[in-house]
């Protein structure tokens, strides 16, 4: 158990430096002067505030210190959970406005992945061996894994926002309403979510749904499952025995698929101007606001860790023999 | 070989999806040559419907839809297989070497493996992409590639591990090969259809990620690709504006080229895999 979740301990924790360092590195190895591209594009009115403005960013880079020191600060500036502030939504901290926009991305990700693992593993399983079923289940699903996010994203809004008109296709909630714990509020809240939540739940839908349907045909291949038909045992007990087994390697490849799901919902919600994660991406890299983009990359890539983390934990739930292996017995 | 182009050529989803590449390349190819006008220049009516004159009808502001499809067709395939060859060249050379060679290099191999596979790329590509500008292709291709090996050397060192305590590999050992040969001349030919779909998945994958990056405006300033066309479409309210014209074809066709690949993938794995064919 130990040496399990240590090993996997380490590499997350390498993982984060390595993301950390990236962050730290990358503004550094850009071309030019950073500050003096900042400055040209953030002050022009005033001449007078250019003299200061170079005195902060140097200072918020920490440029007039050695190297070594500059990426010690940066670790230290980070462990306290400062990331600089926005220049975008100046003077709000980035931690402020990230924080704001996670729940949006999370109610997004987190019902579209697991309601896409769930509901293509159960269609996957049912597809395969059974010709008629998996003759369009095959061909569905090769076509959705094979869409780009950002494009069905864009035929929903058009086809069933725009010219269907049966759901919003731009922002959180109405600009009309106030968040507030109402009914009105709440049913504005999910019109403008369904679609988005759509779009990544059917191009997930699709690979898990193909995944599922080679594994369980592999499965019935196996020795046991020859052994209980030869035993006379119902197919429906060797499907249940199969899936069972299936659904370890599907675990697995959630894991992996873990970055395209992120990677999704960022696109879905530059389609949707869906005020989460993705949203603010697109508004730093328009605002030159690099402050927040590394804060969100920072933040995507904790998500992306956590998630990791907690889905080794159900693997170890879920899989008796690693349960066992890490008890000692052989 | 010869048994396996047969096969081939009889596998309906090999011939099927390669068909579909093969039909898209050549258009982009091609059709580009025929035009005597840029595809940003403003050429026709603003917001035109598909026509004789202009087949996929113009954007809002009377550039062909056609001809930027066509030309960024040829940067789909462009990047696709640099950045799918550049990933598999990464891939399976840590693959191959991590596998081979083993002791501490294999375990500080594998730590990178595992690192880069948990890092979310298209993460690092968006900051690498904000920052430093990409300009060409292939400069995307480059970064694209650096980032999506990890799963290939998993996978390639598996398979090398199997291998390498084969007998063949013993007898060219004693016969004085080096590694870099034994490597070569002995375990890749040996899994040499099973790189080739690596690759096939490789490029699928190194077109959506461009596409995605082109879609959010990071992507090469000089050429017009796919996920532009989407970009501009989406940005120039082509979605209010009705113009389906300008956002349908560049999405069909990253999907029609990700999803042939897919298809024969599964295609070729029936053809190097007797067991899956007389299904």
């Amino acid at each position: 158990m130990h040496r399990y979740f240590g090993r996997k301990t380490l590499i997350y924790l390498l993982t984060f430096i390595v993301a950390v360092t990236l962050n730290w590195l990358i503004p550094r190895f850009m071309p030019g002067d950073p500050v003096l591209r900042m400055l040209t594009r953030t002050s022009v009115s005033n001449p007078e505030a250019i003299a200061p403005m170079r005195e902060y960013y140097e200072r918020v880079f920490g440029l007039d210190v050695p190297l070594w020191q500059q990426y010690v600060n940066y670790w230290v500036q980070l462990l306290k959970g400062n990331m600089g502030v926005s220049v975008w939504l100046f003077p709000t901290p980035v931690t402020e406005v990230i924080t704001r926009a996670v729940p949006y991305t999370l109610a997004l990700l987190i019902p579209a992945i697991l309601l896409s693992w769930i509901a293509g593993n159960k269609v996957g399983a049912l597809a395969a061996r059974r010709k008629w079923l998996d003759n369009t289940v095959l061909p569905v699903g090769y076509v959705l894994t094979a869409t780009p996010y950002m494009w069905l994203g864009i035929l929903l809004a058009w086809s069933l926002g725009i010219v269907g008109g049966i759901f919003p296709v731009a922002g959180g909630y109405s600009f009309e309403l106030r968040p507030e714990w109402s009914l009105a509020f709440v049913g504005n809240l999910f019109s403008h979510w369904f679609l988005p939540f759509l779009s990544l739940f059917l191009v997930a839908f699709g690979g898990w749904a193909i995944g599922m349907r080679n594994l369980i045909i592999y499965e019935l291949e196996a020795d046991y499952a020859n052994y209980l038909e030869t035993l006379g045992a119902p197919r429906s007990l060797i499907r249940r025995y199969a899936f069972r087994n299936a659904l370890l390697p599907q675990l697995t490849g959630l894991a992996l698929q873990l970055g395209v799901l992120v990677a999704g919902a960022l696109v879905t919600e530059i389609v949707f101007a869906y005020p989460g994660l993705g949203y603010l991406i697109l508004s730093a890299i328009q605002n030159q606001d690099f402050f927040l983009l590394q804060g969100t990359f920072l933040f995507v890539v904790i998500g992306v860790l956590l998630a990791n983390f907690v889905i080794d934990v159900i693997y170890v739930i879920v899989d008796p023999r690693v349960r066992v292996g890490m008890q000692g017995a052989s | 070989m010869r048994e396996q182009f047969y096969f081939a050529f009889r596998n309906r989803k090999v011939v099927g999806g390669l068909s579909v590449i093969l039909g898209l390349l050549v258009l982009g190819l091609v059709a580009p040559l025929f035009a005597d006008y840029g595809p940003n220049e403003y050429v026709g009516p603003p917001a035109a419907p598909p026509s004789g004159e202009f087949l996929f009808g113009t954007t809002t502001f009377g550039q062909d839809v056609f001809l930027q499809f066509t030309t960024g067709l040829r940067s789909t395939f462009l990047v696709g297989v640099l950045g799918g060859g550049i990933a598999a060249l990464i891939g399976m050379t840590i693959g191959f070497v991590a596998g081979y060679r083993g002791g501490l290099l294999d375990e500080v191999l594998n730590m990178l493996t595992n690192v880069v596979l948990v890092l979310p790329a298209l993460a690092v590509l968006i900051i690498l992409h904000a920052y430093l500008g990409i300009k060409s292709i292939p400069a995307q291709a480059l970064f694209i590639g650096a980032f999506s090996w990890p799963w290939v050397a998993r996978a390639v060192r598996a398979q090398t591990l199997s291998l390498r305590s084969r007998e063949f590999v013993d007898l060219a050992r004693l016969s004085g090969m080096g590694t870099m040969r034994i490597i070569r001349r002995e375990i890749a030919p040996n899994m040499s259809s099973y790189l080739l779909l690596t690759f096939i998945l490789l490029f699928g994958g190194a077109v959506l990620f461009a596409a995605t990056l082109d879609f959010i405006g990071l992507g090469p300033t000089e050429s017009v690709s796919l996920g532009l066309m989407m970009n501009n479409a989406v940005h120039w309210s082509a979605l209010h504006l009705g113009l389906w014209w300008w956002f349908v074809p560049p999405g069909l066709g990253i999907t029609a080229i990700v999803g042939a690949l897919y298809v024969t993938n599964v295609g070729l794995d029936e053809v190097f895999n007797p067991r899956l064919r007389e299904m």
